[in-house]
């Protein structure tokens, strides 16, 4: 059939470039297509009206047909803001996959983004993640402020769309990328696609985010064969099969208490086998682990529920397992987030709990997440009598937990070791422990295995150069990356100064690798080493009193090039820790509050300061 | 080299010194970098230089040596951690004084006091960042911590005789005076410790140490003071001992003086060995001074530099005969000494319980197994003591048996303290075997790093199993004096003892059989390197013979001798023979 704007809804040009593609394809392409543009009404939804009288091209359209031979290439912009290596992975992933579709893709930092560039892009992709309180992660910081700055230009020849990656057990999920999201509709930019939230098992949500937007964005119908490998493996290591969705077992070879006797706290630190599973990983990385729920909780959910032990319940699309096996390996049960409320609240219509999700009840539902799990959830609102599989329908998948890691491959090539402290604590009559932490402390012997993969953090990595100085502030289990930095030049003979702030508790049980330390300040790998120890005198003293007690030299070694490095507790540490290098900052360089801040943030933006904090 | 020769005034000329005599050389009277390295925050310990010289401050590093292995495992430094020994002449200290060591003791240390067995208190588990804290409120209740150990003249010890109070008076406030005249006089110890400030030092080295001069001794120098008939002080294990000599109207004459005692010696080194002092004759209350002074300045000049183990006064005088010595000595003194003159000793352990003294206050002499004050489990000692200087307004007084006499209690006082022992269930031992009333260890495990074996943890249980066999025998009520060590320095005086146990290693021990009953005679090697059931089943038949053949008032030392279990020794360069 010739189509003409008679017999169809097409207009005369549209007729004219249908008329010259169908009779070209075969039956196989047909039927693709058939399915792919039904595919695509179902996704775009509500764009659609949008699409056909504005500019901007909607999956719906036959815009990207009728660009089949553009004279220009399409471009995009892929920008990435996150703590560890996720957002930066992903972004790389998305600029390969438009590469192939000949779109012409730059990824940057947006540390590393010019935002007066903004005005010159069309498109642009956005990987982004929320730490803490909903804040920025440190390399996006200065781009956030610009966009919500009175600077940020109006963008409305720009269309974007936003990957926002967060976790759920949060109470500001996602947040960072509601704001770019937001801000950037607010500026006149147009969403190329919705925007995609994520909890910590982004794999899957990612993939999909991927393919809509490489689907808007692409000269050709994205190939079947694309969105095949849209949840393979993120920021794979080229020569390891191994990765976040395909864990290594590792061999646990040595897992010790760190603290001594009489310590309020203990710390393992667990060497694990790398061998053979072609692992790479460089200092300032981590390693995911996935743990394994305690036997005890799982037993006395399953009691709770009366439930029968053996039956078989989903695990993931595919795949299932009996109840206790999937409680044990597969969901999480110790950490409760608001989805998981409002479904329950659905799943027993209670009001109670109902009320407890609603809006005005912040406060109360940050307080009851934060403190309780999936047992109490049970006990507290009536779950009795529920079947597993409606339960476990609304659970979410034990995420994987990261630790720095505290090795250097060079030192220690084939292992990686861990520092974990072990989480406990007691809540309406009942031992609460942190879930990994407290498997590695009572459950995991030599020789036996655990489920790992190396997540790449570029945004904690010691200088290119080996003879830059750097200043390392790791309190607590905050030191263990700066035992892989060590190590590490130590053994590649680097010739950079080092010091070291480290703090804890009491000096005789809890100096974390004391003997290392002073064997590392005695051959000179490390250059200067301060410590506080907060219980041992009467007035708590932090790593951030022993810096200003230092600032002078401190400032002198800053600014003298040297390069700053953040590990451990995000909410009191790192923001003390910032506040101590602003005022050292200030008084050494004479500069006012506000200079010193930029002082910093220029660091931030020149990866001389950087931050792995939690 | 220039500089060594500067020092090569004391001999051996042919051998160098040791390291230690460097550091001290080093140190500018005792400084070294002390200031530095206490305030090292990386570690809780000194180096090794440092703690040589700490030592004359009166502390040492020691470390928990139950917790190394599991700590070195965990990737810590040793506990290290600082006994600190204060000292007080004779023993004798004030309730406030008191007061104060059970206070530092809770705040600072282990929460527990060791009364040593030369009348000083030890404290255990004190942390490097303490140490200055912990010795400025020692210093702040008038004791002190300087020369209580080092290669200086130590705590002079002071018979507490309760019986005769007026010549205890008189020969405490001698012994006073003798340890006061040999104090160091570096202003180290101020500066470190007490914030003194440092002012450049202008007089020359006879100024600043007049008697020890930049090196001080060769090695340690113990002085002790018996009162007859008790030798409790083991007046023959010292460097120097005098003997109080009382005249016929019961006045103090003077004192006898023997010379070169001492216990220490290393295993499997016959060259080294304990010794018993030599009676070289007597001296006048006054002339004490004057005999303490020019005894260790021919030390100081004499003694080995070269050879540590060789270095205590016994070997001095052994090498170079008691001729010399009395020689030299009059030569410096510029006088002789008289005549030695009568005296008898008859026990050298402590009379428990109450006695009225010649100045009309009461005296109560308290057991304290091997020294630990301490808060036992159904046993509050530590904190019946503390009550009791809450109230009290005589003196403490540590003897040389690791005991304790609350002195000088008024008889109205008396009941008010009587009813505080009753409460805290405190005792005087009466209920105790006689054995166990005269034992004593050192601490040995797991502060003191030369132990090699257990002993204040090991000799209370051993002696459960040694008490069924006496009782058996019919000798419960029977004194035996009995000590254990962990190592062969000798800390509680076991080569005086009558039953001595001395560590070889882990659970393993030296038995030595004959000392006297008196403190005169050195026991000697029985058993070798046995554990507790060859201890036990050796003893065995010797406790039955003795229950049976012994003579009229015979002591058990004694009559190992008379048995022929061992030869008698009273010379100790026939201790390994």
């Amino acid at each position: 059939m010739e189509l003409n704007v008679t017999n169809s809804p097409f207009n005369e040009q549209q007729s004219e470039l249908l008329n010259r593609l169908l009779p070209t394809l075969n039956g196989h392409q047909r039927v693709w297509l058939g399915g792919y543009l039904a595919a695509q009404s179902a996704a775009a939804g509500v764009q659609a009206p949008a699409a056909q009288t504005g500019s901007a091209p909607s999956p719906e359209s036959a815009a990207p047909l009728a660009q089949a031979a553009p004279a220009k290439p399409k471009e995009a912009t892929v920008l990435f803001g996150s703590q560890t290596g996720n957002g930066s992975g992903l972004a790389k992933k998305l600029a390969k996959r438009l590469e192939e579709l000949q779109v012409k893709t730059e990824v940057l930092s947006m540390s590393d983004f010019k935002p007066a560039n903004l005005k010159k892009i069309e498109n642009l992709l956005i990987v982004v993640s929320t730490h803490g309180e909903g804040d920025p992660p440190d390399n996006a910081i200065a781009f956030h402020e610009f966009l919500y700055s009175k600077r940020a230009p109006k963008l409305e020849q720009l269309q974007y769309s936003v990957l926002a990656l967060g976790d759920t057990s949060y109470e500001f999920f996602c947040q960072t990328g509601k704001d770019f999201d937001s801000r950037l509709a607010e500026l006149g930019a147009s969403r190329l696609a919705d925007r995609v939230d994520c909890d910590v098992d982004f794999d899957e949500s990612a993939g999909e985010w991927m393919k809509t937007v490489a689907e808007a964005l692409s000269a050709a119908p994205a190939a079947a064969a694309s969105a095949a490998d849209a949840a393979a493996p993120l920021s794979a290591d080229p020569d390891s099969e191994y990765s976040r969705s395909n864990p290594f077992r590792a061999e646990v070879l040595e897992n010790l208490n760190l603290n001594g006797r009489g310590s309020a706290r203990e710390t393992r630190h667990l060497e694990l086998s790398l061998e053979g599973s072609g692992l790479r990983y460089e200092p300032g990385d981590s390693l995911g682990v996935y743990p394994e729920n305690h036997p005890r909780l799982v037993d006395e959910i399953i009691a709770e529920m009366n439930w029968n032990p053996d039956e078989i319940v989903p695990t993931g699309k595919n795949a299932s397992a009996a109840l206790r096996e999937a409680l044990h390996r597969y969901y999480e049960i110790t950490v409760l987030t608001k989805p998981l409320l409002e479904q329950a609240a659905k799943l027993t219509g209670s009001e109670a709990l109902t009320k407890l999700v609603a809006p005005e009840s912040a406060d109360e539902l940050r307080a009851y997440v934060g403190e309780h799990d999936l047992l109490d959830l049970i006990r507290d609102y009536g779950l009795q009598g529920r079947t597993a599989a409606e339960v476990t329908g609304i659970l979410r998948k034990i995420p994987a937990r990261l630790y720095s890691i505290a090795s250097s491959p060079n030192a220690t090539p084939d292992e990686v070791h861990l520092t974990v402290r072990a989480v406990r604590y007691a809540n309406r009559g009942r031992d609460r422990y942190g879930v990994c932490s407290v498997q590695m402390a009572e459950r995991l012997e030599p020789g036996e295995h655990l489920p790992v993969f190396v997540q790449h953090n570029p945004n904690f990595k010691l200088p290119a150069n080996p003879d830059t100085p750097i200043i390392m502030i790791g309190p607590g289990t905050g030191v263990a990356p700066f035992r892989s930095f060590i190590a590490e030049r130590e053994e590649t003979g680097a010739n950079g100064k080092s010091w070291l702030f480290y703090g804890d508790q009491h000096f005789s049980t809890d100096f974390l690798y004391q003997t290392e330390w002073q064997r590392w300040l005695k051959d000179g790998a490390l250059t200067k080493m301060d410590v506080a120890f907060s219980r041992d005198t009467d007035q708590k003293v932090y790593v951030q009193h022993r810096m200003l007690e230092k600032s002078q030299e401190l400032y002198e070694w800053i600014d003298g090039g040297a390069a700053v490095y953040v590990c451990g507790d995000e909410k009191q540490m790192a923001h003390d820790v910032h506040a101590t290098l602003e005022t050292i900052i200030a008084q050494g360089g004479g500069l006012s509050p506000e200079q010193a801040s930029e002082y910093l943030l220029r660091m931030q933006q020149e990866k001389r300061y950087q931050r792995d904090v939690y | 080299m220039t500089q060594q020769t500067e020092w090569k005034k004391y001999p051996p000329h042919d051998r160098p010194h040791s390291d230690v005599e460097d550091i001290k050389r080093r140190s500018e009277y005792l400084r070294g970098s002390l200031v530095e390295t206490l305030r090292d925050p990386i570690t809780g310990s000194i180096p090794e230089d440092d703690n040589r010289l700490m030592k004359h401050h009166g502390s040492y590093m020691q470390d928990d040596r139950d917790l190394r292995n599991e700590r070195a495992k965990s990737k810590l430094e040793p506990a290290y951690q600082f006994m600190l020994r204060v000292r007080a002449s004779g023993g004798v200290v004030t309730p406030e004084q008191w007061l104060m060591m059970d206070r530092i003791s809770h705040k600072y240390g282990n929460e527990t006091i060791r009364l040593t067995t030369r009348q000083s208190f030890q404290l255990h588990g004190v942390l490097k960042w303490n140490l200055k804290n912990t010795i400025k409120e020692v210093n702040d209740a008038l004791l002190s911590t300087l020369a209580a150990c080092g290669d200086v003249n130590r705590n002079v010890m002071c018979n507490p005789n309760p019986y005769q109070s007026e010549i205890h008076t008189e020969v405490y406030a001698w012994a006073d005076k003798i340890s006061r005249h040999l104090d160091p006089r570096t202003r180290a110890y101020h500066e470190i410790w007490l914030d003194e400030e440092k002012i450049v030092d202008s007089r020359d080295n006879e100024e600043q140490e007049p008697i020890y001069g930049p090196v001080y001794l060769p090695r340690k120098f113990k002085i002790g003071i018996a009162v007859p008939p008790s030798n409790d002080v083991d007046v023959f294990s010292q460097d120097l001992g005098l003997i109080a000599i009382v005249d016929e109207k019961g006045r103090l004459a003077g004192f006898n003086v023997t010379v070169g005692g001492g216990m220490g010696m290393s295993h499997g080194d016959n060259k080294t060995y304990p010794q018993l002092g030599k009676l070289i004759g007597f001296v006048t209350p006054e002339q004490s001074i004057d005999l303490a002074e020019k005894i260790v300045t021919i030390q100081r000049d004499y003694g080995d530099r070269a050879v540590r183990k060789h270095a205590r006064f016994k070997y001095t005088i052994d090498d170079r005969g008691l001729d010399w010595l009395v020689t030299e000595l009059h030569e410096r003194l510029g006088w002789e000494l008289q005549p030695a003159r009568e005296f008898g000793f008859d026990h050298n352990g402590d009379r428990y319980g109450w006695v009225k003294g010649s100045n009309g206050k009461w005296h109560l002499t308290l057991f304290i197994q091997n020294g630990r004050i301490a808060d036992f489990e159904d046993y509050p000692l530590m904190t019946g003591l503390r009550e009791i200087a809450k109230v009290h307004d005589g003196d403490f007084r540590l003897t040389a048996n690791q005991n304790l006499i609350i002195g000088n209690v008024s008889s109205q006082k008396k009941r008010k303290v009587d009813a505080l022992i009753k409460q805290y269930n405190l005792t005087d031992g009466a209920h105790y075997s006689a054995l166990r009333r005269s034992s004593m260890a050192c601490v040995a495990l797991p502060t003191c790093g030369l132990a090699m074996a257990e002993s204040e943890r090991y000799l209370p249980g051993l002696i459960d199993k040694i008490e069924p066999m006496l009782e058996e025998a019919g000798l419960r009520g029977k004194e035996i004096v009995i000590r254990m060590t962990g190592c062969p320095n000798g800390c509680a005086r076991p080569m005086l003892a009558e039953i001595a146990f001395i560590g070889k290693g882990p659970g393993k021990y030296n038995m030595y059989l004959g000392g006297a009953h008196d403190g005169s005679r050195l026991n000697k090697l029985y058993k070798e390197n046995i554990g507790e059931e060859e201890i036990l089943s050796s003893l065995q038949p010797i406790v039955n013979r003795y229950a049976k053949e012994r003579l009229d008032g015979e002591h058990f030392g004694d009559f190992a001798v008379r048995a022929a279990y061992v030869e008698a020794v009273h010379d100790g360069r026939r201790f390994h023979a």
